[in-house]
């Protein structure tokens, strides 16, 4: 038994030490909002917040997280009161058929989170200083986050309007 | 049932009046809250919390070969095991689109990993773990693999369009031209790598089978569930309400469908099934490779006099599909003799199938290279060679256009792009270690209608819901569907709800070949014309003078609200469109023009694309913003194309070598510049009673081509073998970058 700490609600668990913490969201505590697109990292569509830090839930075992702080998809916002994020992708039509979107979304709040605490990229002209959110540090940020509808420029829009409102990850 | 068969041309409509406001504009989708807060529910997630086995496909290990015998045992006792399925009932594949079934096993591996058998267990790990416990014994046969070895050539089907098309003499003209343009491009086989793995979920209560999987045609698709089975269609429902893209790749059932149904029939529970990565790349479909030979033969000042589009693809035993590389070729390029013509080599890999713009995909990329060549030698500017070659009527039968705005096209993106700042030399502009070049493509794609129906209810309050077995793969269905409706009836869009993806709802088009949006649109505009027939009735008025705002009818001086004219009843019609004569007496695509700006590294041999522009024109756009997602989706397929995409196929035994997503590359953020998207107004009043026409593979069809030739323009160096990779430009770039760096 272990106890998972998801989207501020504690979840006792029995589960199969082979199980993905993924796979303990979708398959075992109903929360499906967290996508399984590659099961290997490659895809971004899995990600989740663990302690603020944006990972491939895939990735990583859900035994390996009791006490862990973590944020899905679901614990962002919901239909009628949307995440700024959530609701700065349905505006500028950051998605088309959506699968990617929970990742890409929580990729984007804990990206803007790497940002705030001044985490350079490969596009950062400044490794030392911190970096400016431009449309180049986003593209290269986001790139670990597969779109095949291809809705980047739509994604990038999204991010930049709700960099204005959120300053903070979730 | 109201049913409107398109046999002439549509005249001024309530979408033309436009009295609420609603058609056209870019609205959020319908439902996007849904998706941007994970709460749509896609195939494999359904029936969450409930208590369900999982199964996973073992796939067999070899390229060709006779099975002789399979070993269940070890994983029939393993822990958490359920069933092990195998035998002849397990396909080999997905499910052809049109297809009246998928092709099974039989006994035999007809491509790498096949799927052999299917593990069903209590949990997704027992299975994944027993599912390496099968084993099996082969007669291992000599495959055939390489396309251009041509070992086995036939003619393919009538499908998706004549393989052959001839007019006049082409060799004799070709022999007498001015200029003889020659040359062979190749495009190597894609994927369409949808976000979502195919997957599904099936119960089974002992007389009828539930099926929730990702796919975009249900009327054929549950048909294909039912024989895949052995049940009568009748017993069997399938429900797609949100699918994680497609692109073709789920217009026949992916494998996994029918193995959850017999799992499910086997264990007495429901079963899940999505295909791992690595199997969808292996076990679904795929896009044909194509060597393609174009021929043009000019004059000196570029008048094309003919022209022939040759092309070589595959497909594997029993498939007659092909990937139709000349679809564009018939109507887009002059020539009074001509010759378009289609021939599969058959190979033993996975089957191919329908991709994304079948056809002008991989047609384009070559045919509006070879023109950009062509326009090279005879010192031509591109723009002004179409200028020149722009044919009145389908130079295929004389047929006409029900309209082509092709030259439009071209004209106001050569205006916004800066066409007159292209580079007249190639490889003349630099940046420090940097060549830029400029290049540019036509853009069409054939239209069509499809038989579709939909039905309206309007409840006693006044409000609407649009119901039908129609799709939304990401096009955008559920939110024009809701715009269409609120329009016709004059209703505030938040009045109107939409059901889809069930096929206990009236059957539709589905999802493919761009036709979704007008044939599942035209019924409900079907509908929506019995529904004001309807109230028209009830208030004893002529529809025709009956405006509809803001949930009232207005009629002379009366303005009554819905709920006033129900009186406490709902009314539900049906609305039907069907294909008719103005498919067959004139001829209808969407156009449109690509402008691509490129930077070359001189030292590495990278490609950047700096500005990508598209102009499109098809016909009415529904919905703004949709539309210019589709189209981004297009020219960021396109770069793929241009600069990525290539499944690799081991020829030794038909293993898809890079089959995962970290392999495959599809374009990432980074890849993917600011677009820029233009649709031109236009109405085609033959094409439907939207007046509208496909838009969602117009944008890929040509711009992997715009930035070959902008790579060209930048470079001087000319690729024909797709991708345009490093390796492919490096040795014949300038070596002085060590001075002028």
């Amino acid at each position: 038994m272990i106890t998972l700490t998801i989207n501020g609600e504690e979840h006792r668990l029995d589960v199969d030490p082979r199980t993905s913490l993924l796979d303990a969201c979708r398959d075992h505590l109903g929360l499906t909002g967290s996508k399984k697109g590659c099961d290997h990292g490659q895809c971004g569509a899995c990600t989740m917040l663990v302690n603020g830090r944006r990972i491939n839930s895939c990735l990583t075992l859900a035994v390996m997280h009791e006490g862990d702080e973590i944020t899905t998809v679901e614990g962002l916002g919901e239909p009628g009161n949307l995440h700024p994020m959530q609701a700065a992708f349905l505006e500028h039509d950051g998605f088309q058929c959506g699968y990617c979107t929970p990742g890409q979304v929580v990729s984007a709040v804990g990206m803007l989170g790497e940002v705030a605490d001044g985490w350079p990229s490969n596009a950062s002209k400044d490794l030392q200083n911190g970096a400016e959110l431009s449309g180049e540090e986003i593209r290269e940020r986001m790139s670990g986050n597969l779109c095949r509808c291809s809705a980047y420029p739509n994604i990038v829009d999204a991010i930049e309007t709700a960099a204005k409102t959120t300053k903070e990850p979730a | 049932m109201n049913k409107h068969v398109m046999d002439k041309a549509i005249g001024e409509t309530r979408l033309d009046r436009n009295t609420q406001g609603i058609i056209g504009k870019g609205v959020d989708r319908y439902e996007g809250p849904l998706k941007v807060s994970g709460r749509a529910t896609y195939a494999y997630e359904n029936l969450a919390g409930e208590d369900v086995a999982y199964g996973f496909v073992v796939p067999a290990p070899i390229g060709r070969g006779a099975i002789k015998s399979v070993d269940t045992s070890k994983a029939e006792s393993a822990p958490g095991v359920l069933a092990v399925i195998s035998g002849d009932k397990i396909l080999r594949a997905s499910s052809q689109p049109m297809a009246p079934a998928a092709q099974t096993i039989d006994g035999e591996v007809f491509h790498y990993n096949q799927p052999l058998a299917i593990v069903i267990a209590e949990s997704f790990e027992a299975a994944r773990h027993a599912s390496h416990l099968v084993t099996a014994d082969y007669e291992p046969k000599q495959g055939r693999y390489d396309v251009k070895a041509r070992e086995t050539v036939r003619k393919p089907d009538a499908m998706p369009m004549e393989p052959v098309n001839e007019r006049g003499d082409f060799e004799k003209a070709f022999a007498e031209a001015e200029v003889q343009f020659d040359e062979t491009y190749t495009t190597p086989s894609y994927h369409a790598a949808a976000m979502e793995p195919h997957a599904s979920v099936a119960k089974w209560d002992g007389d009828r089978l539930t099926v929730w999987s990702s796919c975009q045609l249900l009327e054929t698709n549950v048909k294909q569930i039912a024989a895949g089975v052995g049940l009568d269609v009748s017993k069997v429902r399938l429900h797609s309400p949100y699918i994680g893209g497609g692109f073709g790749s789920k217009l026949g059932i992916g494998p996994d469908a029918v193995f959850a149904s017999l799992g499910a029939m086997t264990v007495g529970k429901p079963v899940k099934i999505a295909l791992t990565r690595q199997n969808v790349f292996q076990q679904t479909s795929r896009r044909g490779e194509t060597v393609q030979r174009v021929r043009f033969g000019a004059t000196k000042e570029g008048k094309i006099t003919c022209f022939a589009h040759e092309t070589d693809t595959t497909n594997s035993p029993g498939n007659g599909f092909f990937e139709p590389s000349g679809i564009s070729s018939v109507f887009l390029y002059p020539g009074k003799d001509r010759r378009i013509a289609h021939t599969i080599v058959e190979t033993d890999a996975l089957m191919t199938s329908a991709v994304r713009a079948p056809g002008e995909a991989t047609g384009m990329l070559a045919t509006e290279s070879a023109l950009d060549e062509l326009a090279d030698r005879l010192g031509i500017d591109p723009i002004d060679l179409r200028r020149m070659n722009e044919p009145k009527v389908n130079p295929q039968d004389d047929t006409p256009f029900s309209s082509r705005m092709l030259l439009e096209c071209i004209e106001e993106g050569a205006g916004r792009f800066g066409w007159g700042d292209r580079p007249q030399k190639p490889g003349t502009r630099r940046e420090g270690e940097w060549l830029i070049g400029m290049g540019m493509s036509s853009a069409s794609r054939k239209n069509s209608l499809m038989k579709s129906s939909a039905e309206i209810e309007m409840s006693p309050d006044g409000r609407a819901t649009v119901r039908t077995s129609m799709t939304d793969i990401g096009t955008g269905t559920y939110t024009i569907l809701q715009q269409i409706a609120a329009e016709m009836l004059g209703l505030p869009l938040d009045q109107v709800d939409v059901e889809l993806g069930d096929t206990a709802l009236p059957a539709s088009s589905g999802s493919g070949g761009s036709w979704g949006a007008n044939s599942a649109g035209s019924s409900v505009f079907v509908a929506a014309e019995a529904m004001i027939a309807e109230l028209a009735k009830r208030l004893d008025v002529d529809a025709e003078t009956l405006t509809l705002k803001d949930g009232h009818a207005i009629a002379g001086n009366r303005q009554i609200p819905f709920s006033e004219i129900l009186k406490g009843e709902a009314i539900t019609v049906l609305g039907q469109i069907e294909p008719g004569k103005t498919d067959e007496e004139t001829h209808q695509a969407s156009y449109g023009a690509h402008f691509a700006e490129v930077a070359v590294n001189v030292v590495t041999g990278e490609t950047r694309v700096r500005r990508l522009l598209t102009v499109g024109a098809a016909g009415r756009i529904l919905n703004h913003k949709t539309a210019t997602s589709q189209c981004y989706g297009g020219q960021i397929w396109g770069i793929g194309y241009a600069l990525e995409e290539e499944l690799v196929i081991d020829t030794r035994n038909g293993l898809m070598v890079n089959h995962d997503l970290a392999e495959y590359h599809v374009p990432v953020h980074a890849d993917v510049p600011k677009l820029d998207v233009v649709l031109l107004e236009e109405r085609d009043t033959h094409a439907s009673p939207l007046a509208g026409k496909g838009i969602g593979e117009l944008a890929i069809a040509g711009v992997g081509a715009a930035i070959n030739n902008a790579i060209y323009n930048a470079t001087g160096v000319r690729v024909r073998d797709y991708p345009v990779t490093m390796d492919k430009l490096l040795s014949q770039l300038p070596d002085d970058y060590l001075t002028a760096a």
